[in-house]
Protein backbone atom coordinates (compact mmCIF):
# COMPACT_ATOMS: atom_id res chain seq x y z
CA UNK A 1 0.00 0.00 0.00
CA UNK A 2 1.32 3.48 -0.87
CA UNK A 3 1.88 6.06 1.86
CA UNK A 4 -1.22 8.25 2.25
CA UNK A 5 -0.79 11.88 1.20
CA UNK A 6 -2.71 13.02 4.25
CA UNK A 7 -2.93 10.90 7.37
CA UNK A 8 -4.77 12.26 10.38
CA UNK A 9 -4.97 9.93 13.32
CA UNK A 10 -7.20 10.36 16.39
CA UNK A 11 -6.80 14.13 16.32
CA UNK A 12 -8.33 16.14 19.18
CA UNK A 13 -8.03 19.92 19.42
CA UNK A 14 -9.32 22.31 22.10
CA UNK A 15 -9.44 26.10 22.00
CA UNK A 16 -9.34 26.90 25.70
CA UNK A 17 -12.40 25.01 26.96
CA UNK A 18 -14.06 24.59 23.58
CA UNK A 19 -13.69 21.26 21.84
CA UNK A 20 -12.97 21.99 18.17
CA UNK A 21 -12.01 18.54 16.86
CA UNK A 22 -12.83 15.26 18.56
CA UNK A 23 -10.93 12.12 17.64
CA UNK A 24 -10.70 12.85 13.91
CA UNK A 25 -9.16 10.14 11.76
CA UNK A 26 -8.78 10.66 8.04
CA UNK A 27 -6.70 9.18 5.24
CA UNK A 28 -6.36 10.60 1.74
CA UNK A 29 -4.51 8.85 -1.06
CA UNK A 30 -2.27 10.90 -3.39
CA UNK A 31 -4.03 12.60 -6.29
CA UNK A 32 -7.47 12.67 -4.66
CA UNK A 33 -9.73 15.70 -4.34
CA UNK A 34 -11.58 15.68 -1.03
CA UNK A 35 -14.41 18.07 -0.16
CA UNK A 36 -14.71 19.04 3.49
CA UNK A 37 -18.21 20.10 4.52
CA UNK A 38 -19.98 20.97 7.73
CA UNK A 39 -21.60 23.90 9.52
CA UNK A 40 -19.69 26.98 10.58
CA UNK A 41 -17.82 25.97 13.69
CA UNK A 42 -17.77 22.31 12.69
CA UNK A 43 -13.97 22.41 12.72
CA UNK A 44 -13.16 22.66 9.00
CA UNK A 45 -10.65 25.48 9.39
CA UNK A 46 -9.25 23.94 12.55
CA UNK A 47 -8.66 20.66 10.73
CA UNK A 48 -6.79 22.49 7.97
CA UNK A 49 -4.70 24.41 10.48
CA UNK A 50 -3.91 21.18 12.30
CA UNK A 51 -2.77 19.59 9.04
CA UNK A 52 -0.50 22.62 8.57
CA UNK A 53 0.71 22.27 12.14
CA UNK A 54 -0.56 25.78 12.91
CA UNK A 55 -2.64 24.61 15.89
CA UNK A 56 -1.28 22.26 18.49
CA UNK A 57 -3.42 19.15 18.97
CA UNK A 58 -4.15 17.79 22.44
CA UNK A 59 -3.94 14.29 21.09
CA UNK A 60 -3.39 12.54 17.80
CA UNK A 61 -0.93 12.85 14.95
CA UNK A 62 -0.75 14.27 11.45
CA UNK A 63 1.49 12.94 8.68
CA UNK A 64 1.84 14.33 5.15
CA UNK A 65 3.40 11.85 2.73
CA UNK A 66 4.78 10.16 5.84
CA UNK A 67 6.39 13.38 7.18
CA UNK A 68 5.56 15.27 10.36
CA UNK A 69 3.90 18.64 9.65
CA UNK A 70 7.15 20.46 10.54
CA UNK A 71 9.23 18.41 8.09
CA UNK A 72 6.49 18.60 5.46
CA UNK A 73 6.47 22.40 5.72
CA UNK A 74 10.22 22.63 5.29
CA UNK A 75 10.03 20.35 2.24
CA UNK A 76 7.33 22.45 0.55
CA UNK A 77 4.89 19.56 0.67
CA UNK A 78 1.90 21.63 1.71
CA UNK A 79 0.28 24.73 0.18
CA UNK A 80 -2.55 26.78 1.61
CA UNK A 81 -5.22 29.07 0.14
CA UNK A 82 -6.72 31.39 2.79
CA UNK A 83 -10.35 32.44 3.04
CA UNK A 84 -10.97 35.79 1.36
CA UNK A 85 -11.84 37.42 4.68
CA UNK A 86 -8.40 36.52 6.02
CA UNK A 87 -6.60 38.48 3.31
CA UNK A 88 -5.77 42.22 3.41
CA UNK A 89 -6.72 43.09 -0.19
CA UNK A 90 -5.32 46.64 0.16
CA UNK A 91 -1.86 45.23 0.73
CA UNK A 92 0.53 46.81 -1.77
CA UNK A 93 1.43 43.64 -3.67
CA UNK A 94 0.81 42.64 -7.29
CA UNK A 95 -0.56 39.29 -8.44
CA UNK A 96 2.97 38.31 -9.45
CA UNK A 97 4.37 39.31 -6.02
CA UNK A 98 1.86 37.08 -4.26
CA UNK A 99 2.51 34.11 -6.53
CA UNK A 100 6.26 34.58 -6.02
CA UNK A 101 5.81 34.08 -2.26
CA UNK A 102 4.98 30.48 -3.21
CA UNK A 103 8.63 30.10 -4.25
CA UNK A 104 10.10 31.40 -0.96
CA UNK A 105 10.47 27.94 0.51
CA UNK A 106 12.75 27.09 -2.42
CA UNK A 107 14.87 30.22 -2.00
CA UNK A 108 17.87 31.26 0.09
CA UNK A 109 18.37 33.64 3.01
CA UNK A 110 17.16 36.84 1.32
CA UNK A 111 14.59 35.03 -0.92
CA UNK A 112 16.05 36.64 -4.02
CA UNK A 113 14.29 34.96 -6.96
CA UNK A 114 16.35 33.27 -9.67
CA UNK A 115 15.49 32.72 -13.30
CA UNK A 116 13.98 29.34 -12.49
CA UNK A 117 11.62 30.90 -9.92
CA UNK A 118 10.46 33.64 -12.28
CA UNK A 119 9.75 30.96 -14.89
CA UNK A 120 7.77 28.90 -12.38
CA UNK A 121 5.71 31.98 -11.47
CA UNK A 122 5.04 32.82 -15.12
CA UNK A 123 4.03 29.23 -15.82
CA UNK A 124 1.66 29.21 -12.83
CA UNK A 125 0.10 32.53 -13.90
CA UNK A 126 -0.39 31.16 -17.41
CA UNK A 127 -1.99 28.05 -16.08
CA UNK A 128 -4.62 29.91 -14.06
CA UNK A 129 -5.15 32.46 -16.86
CA UNK A 130 -3.84 35.52 -14.99
CA UNK A 131 -0.75 36.28 -17.11
CA UNK A 132 -2.36 39.49 -18.40
CA UNK A 133 -3.14 40.71 -14.89
CA UNK A 134 0.22 39.80 -13.34
CA UNK A 135 1.14 43.38 -12.46
CA UNK A 136 -2.24 44.36 -11.05
CA UNK A 137 -2.60 45.11 -7.34
CA UNK A 138 -4.50 42.21 -5.75
CA UNK A 139 -7.39 44.38 -4.53
CA UNK A 140 -8.22 45.30 -8.12
CA UNK A 141 -9.21 41.75 -9.03
CA UNK A 142 -12.61 40.08 -9.19
CA UNK A 143 -13.51 37.42 -6.64
CA UNK A 144 -12.60 34.57 -8.99
CA UNK A 145 -9.32 36.18 -10.03
CA UNK A 146 -8.38 36.60 -6.38
CA UNK A 147 -8.88 32.90 -5.75
CA UNK A 148 -6.93 31.99 -8.88
CA UNK A 149 -4.04 34.16 -7.66
CA UNK A 150 -3.71 32.04 -4.54
CA UNK A 151 -4.16 28.84 -6.53
CA UNK A 152 -1.28 29.99 -8.75
CA UNK A 153 0.79 30.48 -5.61
CA UNK A 154 0.20 26.84 -4.64
CA UNK A 155 1.12 25.73 -8.18
CA UNK A 156 4.31 27.81 -8.17
CA UNK A 157 5.15 26.33 -4.79
CA UNK A 158 4.94 22.84 -6.33
CA UNK A 159 3.05 21.70 -3.25
CA UNK A 160 1.96 18.06 -3.23
CA UNK A 161 -0.89 18.69 -0.81
CA UNK A 162 -3.11 21.75 -1.30
CA UNK A 163 -5.44 22.97 1.43
CA UNK A 164 -8.10 25.36 0.15
CA UNK A 165 -10.34 27.20 2.61
CA UNK A 166 -13.62 28.18 0.90
CA UNK A 167 -12.25 28.59 -2.65
CA UNK A 168 -15.73 29.19 -4.09
CA UNK A 169 -16.96 31.88 -1.71
CA UNK A 170 -17.70 35.09 -3.63
CA UNK A 171 -16.85 33.49 -6.95
CA UNK A 172 -19.05 33.59 -10.07
CA UNK A 173 -20.02 30.37 -11.85
CA UNK A 174 -17.53 30.80 -14.70
CA UNK A 175 -14.60 31.20 -12.32
CA UNK A 176 -15.94 28.34 -10.24
CA UNK A 177 -15.84 26.06 -13.30
CA UNK A 178 -12.31 27.27 -14.09
CA UNK A 179 -11.10 26.58 -10.55
CA UNK A 180 -12.80 23.17 -10.52
CA UNK A 181 -11.09 22.29 -13.82
CA UNK A 182 -7.70 23.43 -12.49
CA UNK A 183 -8.06 21.39 -9.32
CA UNK A 184 -8.98 18.27 -11.35
CA UNK A 185 -5.89 18.84 -13.52
CA UNK A 186 -3.67 19.19 -10.46
CA UNK A 187 -5.13 16.01 -9.01
CA UNK A 188 -4.39 14.21 -12.29
CA UNK A 189 -0.77 15.33 -11.78
CA UNK A 190 -0.78 13.65 -8.38
CA UNK A 191 -1.52 16.65 -6.16
CA UNK A 192 -3.83 15.88 -3.24
CA UNK A 193 -6.47 18.57 -2.67
CA UNK A 194 -8.48 19.17 0.49
CA UNK A 195 -11.24 21.75 -0.12
CA UNK A 196 -13.52 23.14 2.56
CA UNK A 197 -16.72 24.50 1.07
CA UNK A 198 -20.34 25.42 1.67
CA UNK A 199 -20.96 25.02 -2.04
CA UNK A 200 -22.48 21.54 -2.06
CA UNK A 201 -23.65 21.51 -5.68
CA UNK A 202 -20.06 21.92 -6.92
CA UNK A 203 -18.92 18.80 -5.10
CA UNK A 204 -20.05 15.93 -7.37
CA UNK A 205 -18.03 17.41 -10.22
CA UNK A 206 -15.06 18.48 -8.11
CA UNK A 207 -14.49 15.87 -5.46
CA UNK A 208 -13.59 12.18 -5.48
CA UNK A 209 -14.66 11.94 -1.88
CA UNK A 210 -16.40 14.08 0.71
CA UNK A 211 -15.87 14.35 4.45
CA UNK A 212 -18.81 15.52 6.55
CA UNK A 213 -17.38 17.08 9.68
CA UNK A 214 -19.00 18.04 12.92
CA UNK A 215 -16.07 18.01 15.31
CA UNK A 216 -15.92 14.35 14.45
CA UNK A 217 -15.95 12.79 11.01
CA UNK A 218 -19.63 11.92 10.59
CA UNK A 219 -19.30 10.48 7.09
CA UNK A 220 -16.48 9.96 4.64
CA UNK A 221 -17.24 8.56 1.20
CA UNK A 222 -18.13 9.30 -2.42
CA UNK A 223 -20.03 12.58 -2.99
CA UNK A 224 -23.32 10.89 -3.89
CA UNK A 225 -23.32 8.98 -0.64
CA UNK A 226 -22.29 11.76 1.74
CA UNK A 227 -24.51 14.38 0.06
CA UNK A 228 -27.64 12.26 0.43
CA UNK A 229 -30.35 14.29 2.21
CA UNK A 230 -30.56 12.05 5.24
CA UNK A 231 -26.81 12.29 5.76
CA UNK A 232 -26.84 16.07 5.42
CA UNK A 233 -29.57 16.28 8.03
CA UNK A 234 -27.01 14.89 10.45
CA UNK A 235 -24.65 17.80 9.90
CA UNK A 236 -27.52 20.22 9.83
CA UNK A 237 -28.12 19.68 13.51
CA UNK A 238 -31.59 18.10 13.25
CA UNK A 239 -30.30 14.94 14.78
CA UNK A 240 -28.61 16.07 17.95
CA UNK A 241 -27.01 12.76 18.77
CA UNK A 242 -23.69 14.16 17.58
CA UNK A 243 -23.74 16.37 20.65
CA UNK A 244 -23.74 19.82 19.09
CA UNK A 245 -26.17 22.53 20.11
CA UNK A 246 -26.95 25.76 18.32
CA UNK A 247 -28.91 26.74 15.25
CA UNK A 248 -27.72 25.79 11.79
CA UNK A 249 -25.65 28.52 10.21
CA UNK A 250 -26.98 30.74 7.46
CA UNK A 251 -24.12 29.65 5.25
CA UNK A 252 -25.22 26.09 5.52
CA UNK A 253 -28.87 26.94 4.86
CA UNK A 254 -27.77 28.69 1.67
CA UNK A 255 -25.65 25.74 0.74
CA UNK A 256 -28.57 23.42 1.22
CA UNK A 257 -30.73 25.64 -0.92
CA UNK A 258 -28.08 25.35 -3.61
CA UNK A 259 -28.00 21.63 -3.14
CA UNK A 260 -31.75 21.67 -3.62
CA UNK A 261 -31.18 23.41 -6.95
CA UNK A 262 -28.76 20.67 -7.89
CA UNK A 263 -31.32 18.07 -6.94
CA UNK A 264 -29.35 16.73 -4.01
CA UNK A 265 -31.51 17.57 -1.07
CA UNK A 266 -34.55 19.68 -0.37
CA UNK A 267 -34.17 22.43 2.18
CA UNK A 268 -37.12 24.27 3.64
CA UNK A 269 -37.28 27.66 5.23
CA UNK A 270 -37.81 26.18 8.65
CA UNK A 271 -34.39 24.62 8.29
CA UNK A 272 -35.57 21.08 7.83
CA UNK A 273 -34.37 18.87 5.05
CA UNK A 274 -36.68 16.46 3.36
CA UNK B 1 16.99 82.99 -0.25
CA UNK B 2 20.36 81.26 -0.53
CA UNK B 3 21.31 82.72 2.80
CA UNK B 4 18.05 81.36 4.24
CA UNK B 5 19.12 77.91 3.09
CA UNK B 6 22.84 78.04 3.88
CA UNK B 7 23.05 79.99 7.11
CA UNK B 8 21.57 77.38 9.50
CA UNK B 9 24.10 74.76 8.54
CA UNK B 10 27.12 76.95 9.08
CA UNK B 11 26.73 75.96 12.72
CA UNK B 12 28.23 72.68 13.87
CA UNK B 13 25.32 71.81 16.15
CA UNK B 14 22.93 72.25 13.22
CA UNK B 15 25.03 69.91 11.08
CA UNK B 16 24.90 67.26 13.80
CA UNK B 17 21.18 67.87 14.16
CA UNK B 18 20.68 67.43 10.42
CA UNK B 19 22.68 64.20 10.33
CA UNK B 20 20.82 62.68 13.29
CA UNK B 21 17.44 63.83 11.93
CA UNK B 22 18.12 62.23 8.57
CA UNK B 23 19.27 58.92 10.06
CA UNK B 24 16.36 58.78 12.50
CA UNK B 25 13.76 59.79 9.90
CA UNK B 26 14.95 57.31 7.30
CA UNK B 27 15.25 54.40 9.75
CA UNK B 28 11.83 55.04 11.25
CA UNK B 29 10.27 55.55 7.82
CA UNK B 30 11.57 52.26 6.40
CA UNK B 31 10.33 50.35 9.45
CA UNK B 32 6.99 52.20 9.30
CA UNK B 33 6.20 50.54 5.95
CA UNK B 34 5.82 47.21 7.75
CA UNK B 35 4.23 48.59 10.92
CA UNK B 36 1.32 50.27 9.13
CA UNK B 37 0.65 47.21 6.96
CA UNK B 38 0.68 44.76 9.88
CA UNK B 39 -1.45 47.11 11.95
CA UNK B 40 1.21 47.57 14.60
CA UNK B 41 0.91 51.34 15.04
CA UNK B 42 -0.21 50.91 18.63
CA UNK B 43 2.61 48.43 19.19
CA UNK B 44 5.04 51.10 17.93
CA UNK B 45 3.54 53.54 20.40
CA UNK B 46 3.85 50.98 23.19
CA UNK B 47 7.43 49.91 22.58
CA UNK B 48 8.67 53.46 22.06
CA UNK B 49 7.28 54.50 25.46
CA UNK B 50 8.20 51.29 27.25
CA UNK B 51 11.92 51.61 26.46
CA UNK B 52 12.23 54.68 28.69
CA UNK B 53 13.00 52.87 31.98
CA UNK B 54 15.52 50.72 30.12
CA UNK B 55 17.29 53.76 28.75
CA UNK B 56 17.36 55.43 32.18
CA UNK B 57 18.73 52.31 33.89
CA UNK B 58 21.34 51.94 31.14
CA UNK B 59 22.34 55.57 31.78
CA UNK B 60 22.65 54.92 35.51
CA UNK B 61 24.86 51.84 35.17
CA UNK B 62 26.76 53.21 32.19
CA UNK B 63 25.59 50.57 29.70
CA UNK B 64 24.68 51.34 26.09
CA UNK B 65 21.17 52.83 25.74
CA UNK B 66 20.41 50.28 23.04
CA UNK B 67 20.83 47.40 25.47
CA UNK B 68 18.46 48.88 28.05
CA UNK B 69 15.95 49.74 25.33
CA UNK B 70 16.07 46.24 23.90
CA UNK B 71 15.55 44.60 27.29
CA UNK B 72 12.54 46.77 28.12
CA UNK B 73 11.15 46.61 24.61
CA UNK B 74 11.12 42.82 24.83
CA UNK B 75 9.79 42.94 28.40
CA UNK B 76 6.91 45.17 27.24
CA UNK B 77 5.99 42.79 24.41
CA UNK B 78 6.10 39.76 26.71
CA UNK B 79 3.98 41.51 29.36
CA UNK B 80 1.44 42.61 26.75
CA UNK B 81 1.15 39.00 25.63
CA UNK B 82 0.74 37.72 29.19
CA UNK B 83 -1.94 40.29 30.10
CA UNK B 84 -3.83 39.72 26.83
CA UNK B 85 -3.81 35.95 27.20
CA UNK B 86 -5.59 36.12 30.55
CA UNK B 87 -8.73 36.34 28.44
CA UNK B 88 -10.75 39.16 29.98
CA UNK B 89 -8.41 41.94 28.87
CA UNK B 90 -8.53 42.82 25.16
CA UNK B 91 -5.32 43.46 23.26
CA UNK B 92 -5.58 47.26 23.03
CA UNK B 93 -6.28 47.46 26.76
CA UNK B 94 -3.33 45.22 27.59
CA UNK B 95 -1.05 47.35 25.39
CA UNK B 96 -2.35 50.49 27.11
CA UNK B 97 -1.85 49.10 30.59
CA UNK B 98 1.67 47.81 30.03
CA UNK B 99 3.22 50.70 28.17
CA UNK B 100 1.81 53.48 30.32
CA UNK B 101 2.98 51.67 33.46
CA UNK B 102 6.49 51.19 32.08
CA UNK B 103 6.55 54.79 30.85
CA UNK B 104 5.53 55.99 34.31
CA UNK B 105 8.29 53.85 35.81
CA UNK B 106 10.69 55.57 33.43
CA UNK B 107 9.50 59.02 34.49
CA UNK B 108 9.91 58.10 38.16
CA UNK B 109 13.43 56.81 37.48
CA UNK B 110 14.25 60.05 35.67
CA UNK B 111 13.05 62.08 38.66
CA UNK B 112 15.29 60.23 41.11
CA UNK B 113 18.36 60.10 38.88
CA UNK B 114 20.95 62.85 39.38
CA UNK B 115 21.92 64.86 36.30
CA UNK B 116 18.40 64.98 34.97
CA UNK B 117 19.13 67.25 32.02
CA UNK B 118 20.31 64.45 29.72
CA UNK B 119 17.32 62.31 30.56
CA UNK B 120 14.56 64.85 29.99
CA UNK B 121 16.02 65.10 26.50
CA UNK B 122 15.09 61.47 25.99
CA UNK B 123 11.45 62.23 26.71
CA UNK B 124 11.07 65.26 24.48
CA UNK B 125 14.13 64.95 22.28
CA UNK B 126 16.93 67.44 21.92
CA UNK B 127 18.22 67.59 18.39
CA UNK B 128 20.46 70.55 19.11
CA UNK B 129 22.20 68.76 21.98
CA UNK B 130 23.34 65.64 20.10
CA UNK B 131 26.99 64.98 20.94
CA UNK B 132 29.43 63.41 18.46
CA UNK B 133 29.33 60.19 20.51
CA UNK B 134 25.53 60.19 20.36
CA UNK B 135 25.68 60.67 16.62
CA UNK B 136 27.99 57.68 16.21
CA UNK B 137 25.54 55.52 18.16
CA UNK B 138 22.60 56.79 16.11
CA UNK B 139 24.36 56.09 12.82
CA UNK B 140 25.57 52.61 13.82
CA UNK B 141 22.18 51.49 15.17
CA UNK B 142 20.35 53.01 12.21
CA UNK B 143 22.64 51.19 9.80
CA UNK B 144 22.16 47.86 11.61
CA UNK B 145 18.38 48.23 11.53
CA UNK B 146 18.32 49.23 7.86
CA UNK B 147 20.64 46.42 6.74
CA UNK B 148 18.61 43.75 8.58
CA UNK B 149 15.31 45.15 7.28
CA UNK B 150 16.52 45.22 3.70
CA UNK B 151 18.10 41.74 3.81
CA UNK B 152 14.99 40.15 5.32
CA UNK B 153 12.46 42.41 3.59
CA UNK B 154 10.80 39.63 1.60
CA UNK B 155 10.26 37.41 4.64
CA UNK B 156 8.96 40.37 6.63
CA UNK B 157 6.55 41.36 3.86
CA UNK B 158 5.27 37.80 3.74
CA UNK B 159 4.91 37.86 7.53
CA UNK B 160 2.87 41.05 7.25
CA UNK B 161 0.74 39.73 4.39
CA UNK B 162 0.06 36.07 5.12
CA UNK B 163 1.37 34.45 8.28
CA UNK B 164 -0.32 31.13 7.62
CA UNK B 165 1.43 30.74 4.27
CA UNK B 166 4.72 31.84 5.84
CA UNK B 167 4.21 29.09 8.41
CA UNK B 168 3.17 26.58 5.72
CA UNK B 169 6.42 26.99 3.80
CA UNK B 170 8.50 26.42 6.90
CA UNK B 171 9.35 29.98 7.99
CA UNK B 172 9.55 30.59 11.73
CA UNK B 173 6.72 33.08 12.16
CA UNK B 174 7.45 33.75 15.83
CA UNK B 175 11.09 34.44 15.04
CA UNK B 176 10.10 36.95 12.35
CA UNK B 177 7.73 38.64 14.78
CA UNK B 178 10.48 38.80 17.42
CA UNK B 179 12.94 40.17 14.85
CA UNK B 180 10.58 42.94 13.88
CA UNK B 181 9.90 43.87 17.53
CA UNK B 182 13.62 43.86 18.31
CA UNK B 183 14.26 46.17 15.36
CA UNK B 184 11.42 48.36 16.61
CA UNK B 185 13.11 48.71 20.02
CA UNK B 186 16.46 49.59 18.41
CA UNK B 187 14.78 52.10 16.10
CA UNK B 188 13.26 53.81 19.14
CA UNK B 189 16.78 54.38 20.48
CA UNK B 190 17.83 55.84 17.12
CA UNK B 191 14.96 58.33 17.22
CA UNK B 192 14.96 59.12 20.96
CA UNK B 193 17.32 62.06 20.77
CA UNK B 194 15.75 63.43 17.65
CA UNK B 195 12.11 63.64 18.68
CA UNK B 196 11.98 61.98 22.09
CA UNK B 197 10.01 59.03 23.43
CA UNK B 198 6.69 60.84 23.14
CA UNK B 199 6.87 61.60 19.43
CA UNK B 200 8.83 58.61 18.09
CA UNK B 201 5.56 56.93 17.24
CA UNK B 202 4.73 59.70 14.74
CA UNK B 203 7.85 58.92 12.75
CA UNK B 204 7.01 55.21 12.99
CA UNK B 205 3.57 55.62 11.42
CA UNK B 206 3.19 58.76 9.30
CA UNK B 207 5.77 58.06 6.54
CA UNK B 208 4.51 54.53 5.87
CA UNK B 209 0.86 55.60 5.94
CA UNK B 210 1.62 58.49 3.56
CA UNK B 211 3.55 56.27 1.15
CA UNK B 212 0.74 53.69 1.17
CA UNK B 213 -1.65 56.38 -0.08
CA UNK B 214 0.69 57.10 -2.98
CA UNK B 215 1.52 53.64 -4.33
CA UNK B 216 0.27 50.09 -4.66
CA UNK B 217 3.74 48.53 -4.65
CA UNK B 218 5.59 47.72 -1.46
CA UNK B 219 8.98 48.26 -3.10
CA UNK B 220 7.93 51.80 -4.00
CA UNK B 221 6.71 52.39 -0.45
CA UNK B 222 10.22 51.47 0.71
CA UNK B 223 11.59 54.31 -1.40
CA UNK B 224 8.83 56.88 -0.97
CA UNK B 225 8.50 56.66 2.82
CA UNK B 226 12.17 57.42 3.64
CA UNK B 227 12.39 60.03 0.87
CA UNK B 228 9.38 61.88 2.26
CA UNK B 229 10.64 61.53 5.82
CA UNK B 230 14.08 62.87 4.91
CA UNK B 231 12.53 65.83 3.11
CA UNK B 232 10.34 66.52 6.15
CA UNK B 233 13.41 66.28 8.37
CA UNK B 234 15.21 68.97 6.39
CA UNK B 235 12.10 71.13 6.09
CA UNK B 236 11.39 70.81 9.82
CA UNK B 237 14.91 71.87 10.74
CA UNK B 238 14.81 74.93 8.47
CA UNK B 239 11.47 76.03 9.84
CA UNK B 240 12.59 75.46 13.41
CA UNK B 241 15.75 77.51 12.86
CA UNK B 242 14.04 80.43 11.16
CA UNK B 243 10.91 80.46 13.29
CA UNK B 244 12.95 79.76 16.41
CA UNK B 245 10.84 76.77 17.47
CA UNK B 246 11.81 73.39 18.90
CA UNK B 247 13.18 71.17 16.10
CA UNK B 248 11.97 67.61 16.82
CA UNK B 249 8.25 68.41 16.98
CA UNK B 250 8.72 70.67 13.93
CA UNK B 251 9.92 67.64 11.95
CA UNK B 252 6.85 65.70 13.06
CA UNK B 253 4.61 68.65 12.13
CA UNK B 254 6.15 68.65 8.66
CA UNK B 255 5.38 64.93 8.32
CA UNK B 256 1.81 65.51 9.45
CA UNK B 257 1.40 68.36 6.97
CA UNK B 258 2.71 66.24 4.10
CA UNK B 259 0.34 63.45 5.08
CA UNK B 260 -2.56 65.92 5.04
CA UNK B 261 -1.63 67.14 1.56
CA UNK B 262 -1.32 63.58 0.24
CA UNK B 263 -4.53 62.55 1.97
CA UNK B 264 -6.40 65.35 0.21
CA UNK B 265 -4.65 65.30 -3.15
CA UNK B 266 -3.36 61.80 -3.91
CA UNK B 267 -4.75 60.91 -7.34
CA UNK B 268 -6.18 57.49 -6.46
CA UNK B 269 -6.75 57.41 -2.74
CA UNK B 270 -6.97 61.11 -1.91
CA UNK B 271 -10.19 62.68 -0.67
CA UNK B 272 -10.36 65.12 -3.59
CA UNK B 273 -9.54 62.47 -6.19
CA UNK B 274 -12.21 60.12 -4.88
CA UNK B 275 -14.85 62.89 -4.80
CA UNK B 276 -13.99 63.89 -8.38
CA UNK B 277 -14.19 60.29 -9.53
CA UNK B 278 -17.61 59.98 -7.90
CA UNK B 279 -18.81 63.16 -9.62
CA UNK B 280 -17.54 61.89 -12.98
CA UNK B 281 -19.28 58.57 -12.46
CA UNK B 282 -22.58 60.31 -11.69
CA UNK B 283 -22.22 62.54 -14.78
CA UNK B 284 -21.53 59.53 -16.95
CA UNK B 285 -24.60 57.78 -15.58
CA UNK B 286 -26.71 60.93 -16.05
CA UNK B 287 -25.53 61.22 -19.66
CA UNK B 288 -26.62 57.67 -20.51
Amino acid sequence: MTTPAVEVDALTVHYDDVLALDDVTLRLAPGRVCGLIGMNGAGKSTLMKAVLGAVRPDRGTVRLHGLTPARARRSNVVGYMPQSEAVDWDFPLSVRDVVMTGRYGHLGFTRRPRRRDRDAVDAALDRVGLADLADRQIGRLSGGQRKRTFLARGIAQEARVLLLDEPFAGVDTTSEATITGLLRELAADGVTVLVSTHDLHALPELADEVVLLRRRVLRHGPPAEVLAPETLALAFGLDDSAGSGGAPSDGFRTALRQAQGAGIGEAHDDGSVR
Amino acid sequence: MIEWLVEPFTFGFMQTALASTLVASVTCAVLSCWLVLIGWSLMGDAVSHAVLPGVVLAYVVGAPFALGALVFGVLAVVLIGVVRDTGRVKEDASIGIVFTTLFALGLVLVSVTPSQTDLTHIIFGNLLGVSPADLVQIVVLGAVVLVVLLLKRRDLVLYAFDRVHAHAIGLDVRLLSALLLGLLALTCVVALQAVGVVLVVAMLIIPGATAHLLTERFTRMLVLAPALAAACGVLGLYLSYHLDTTPGPMVVLAQGAVFAVVYLASPRNGLVGRRLAAVRRRRRLAAV
